[in-house]
């Protein structure tokens, strides 16, 4: 579909349940439009035509300017929402963590459902462009995953999270981390039906991620700042990463961890515990 | 690097507001486009020139209505133009500004030229 970063090449997007048999790919449905109505269907539905279809006959050709005043994201952004629906409905929290590829997501989670694994019921939805590697790492952790690979796709979009949710069987209460595709620029833009967007910066990258790429912290409800055990290492100031971030978006929570030595992870434990 | 889904998300809106208005060709498409809305014009312009060769309406011509950001001052209520995120208040100098236009990424409307 994309030629330049491959974003919605549908039929190259898999769903795989980490412990599933990994050669079978999980059926796939559709989502159209009916007038304003958008829906999904699986390949065996049948079609209705209860309606006429009144027109016109105008004298001759003309033109006619058709005012649509449509969000041109709207098909995602009205599935996320179905998405939010869903969650509030099952009382399920959903979280969707964005970040550059390598500052340490997938440790997160996997401490986190290591020590809180027993109080909290957690499901995660991976995504990357390829391999079952982070699911496989989340369900030795403890907890059921489901892989998406979205090919060459540069993010995960709301119909691509609500296809993997049909695969978790997510009970009422559970915690749901959506771990999106390892890039600071395209998530920003994708609405998947989230309560919380997570943002992660690990202090072995640059200290002016904000200031690169503000869009993502400016969308983002907290901001996790991972590997702090290095510090000492690398000409990394937390404050410098604070204080510009907050010029972006004032409205930003932060928690310092690290993930390797457990350091601050009492603090992103009552976070959780809060926002639950 | 996403504008090239963006572009083919207005070809596929476009191909079906205009069937649903037994359009028999696209005259004119018009985009408004926020400039905090993530996307980069010149890049969809660029996309949107490709995508279009290979649609029904190759002849269309799109234009693009550009709305510049605005953020509102939390603490004085003064109303700015920004260039980007690091909106500091002007009058105040405070940063607990919010963002009030720039976001917007839509199709406008279409011109159609109808049968007889």
């Amino acid at each position: 579909m994309c030629g330049t970063c491959g974003c919605g090449e549908e039929n190259k997007i898999t769903y795989r349940k980490a412990g599933a048999n990994q050669n079978s790919i999980v059926g796939h449905t559709h989502s159209h439009f009916h007038g304003d109505l958008e829906h999904i269907h699986d390949h065996d539905h049948t079609h209705e035509h209860d309606h006429v279809h009144d027109h016109t006959h105008a004298s001759s050709d003309q033109s006619v300017i058709i005012p649509l005043e449509r969000n041109i994201l709207h098909k995602n952004d009205l599935l996320a929402e179905r998405n939010r629906g869903f969650f509030e409905g099952r009382n399920i929290k959903a979280y969707n963590l964005v970040s550059s590829p390598g500052s340490g997501k997938t440790s997160i989670l996997e401490r986190t459902i290591r020590e809180k694994g027993g109080e909290l019921n957690f499901y995660v939805i991976e995504g990357d462009q390829q391999t079952m590697n982070d699911a496989n790492r989340i369900k030795a952790a403890g907890a059921p995953a489901v892989q998406i690979n979205t090919g060459t796709g540069c993010h995960l979009d709301a119909t691509m999270v609500y296809n993997a949710v049909k695969q978790l069987e997510i009970e009422n209460g559970g915690t749901l981390f959506i771990e999106n595709v390892g890039n600071l620029v395209c998530p920003s833009m994708f609405d998947l039906g989230e309560s919380r967007r997570i943002v992660i910066i690990s202090v072995t990258e640059g200290d002016d991620k904000p200031a690169k790429y503000p869009d993502m912290f400016q969308t983002s409800h907290l901001c996790i700042i991972n590997k702090i055990d290095l510090l000492p290492y690398v000409d990394f100031s937390v404050e410098k990463v604070k204080e510009t971030a907050l010029r972006v978006n004032h409205h930003l929570e932060f928690i310092e961890l690290s993930a390797k030595t457990g350091e601050g992870m009492d603090l992103w434990y009552q976070w959780l515990s809060e926002k639950n | 690097m996403h504008e090239l889904s963006i572009a083919m998300s207005i070809a596929e809106i476009v191909e079906e507001e205009s069937r649903l208005a037994d359009s028999i060709k696209v005259e004119k498409i018009t985009i408004e486009i926020g400039t905090q809305s993530g996307v980069m014009i010149e890049a969809l312009q660029f996309a949107m020139e490709e995508v279009i060769m290979h649609s029904s309406f190759k002849d269309a011509v799109v234009s693009y209505e550009i709305i510049t950001a605005t953020a509102s001052c939390e603490e004085c209520c003064h109303e700015f133009d920004i260039q980007d995120f690091f909106m500091v208040c002007p009058v105040c100098n405070s940063s607990k500004t919010f963002l009030i236009r720039g976001k917007e990424l839509k199709i406008k409307s279409i011109v159609i030229e109808r049968n007889n």
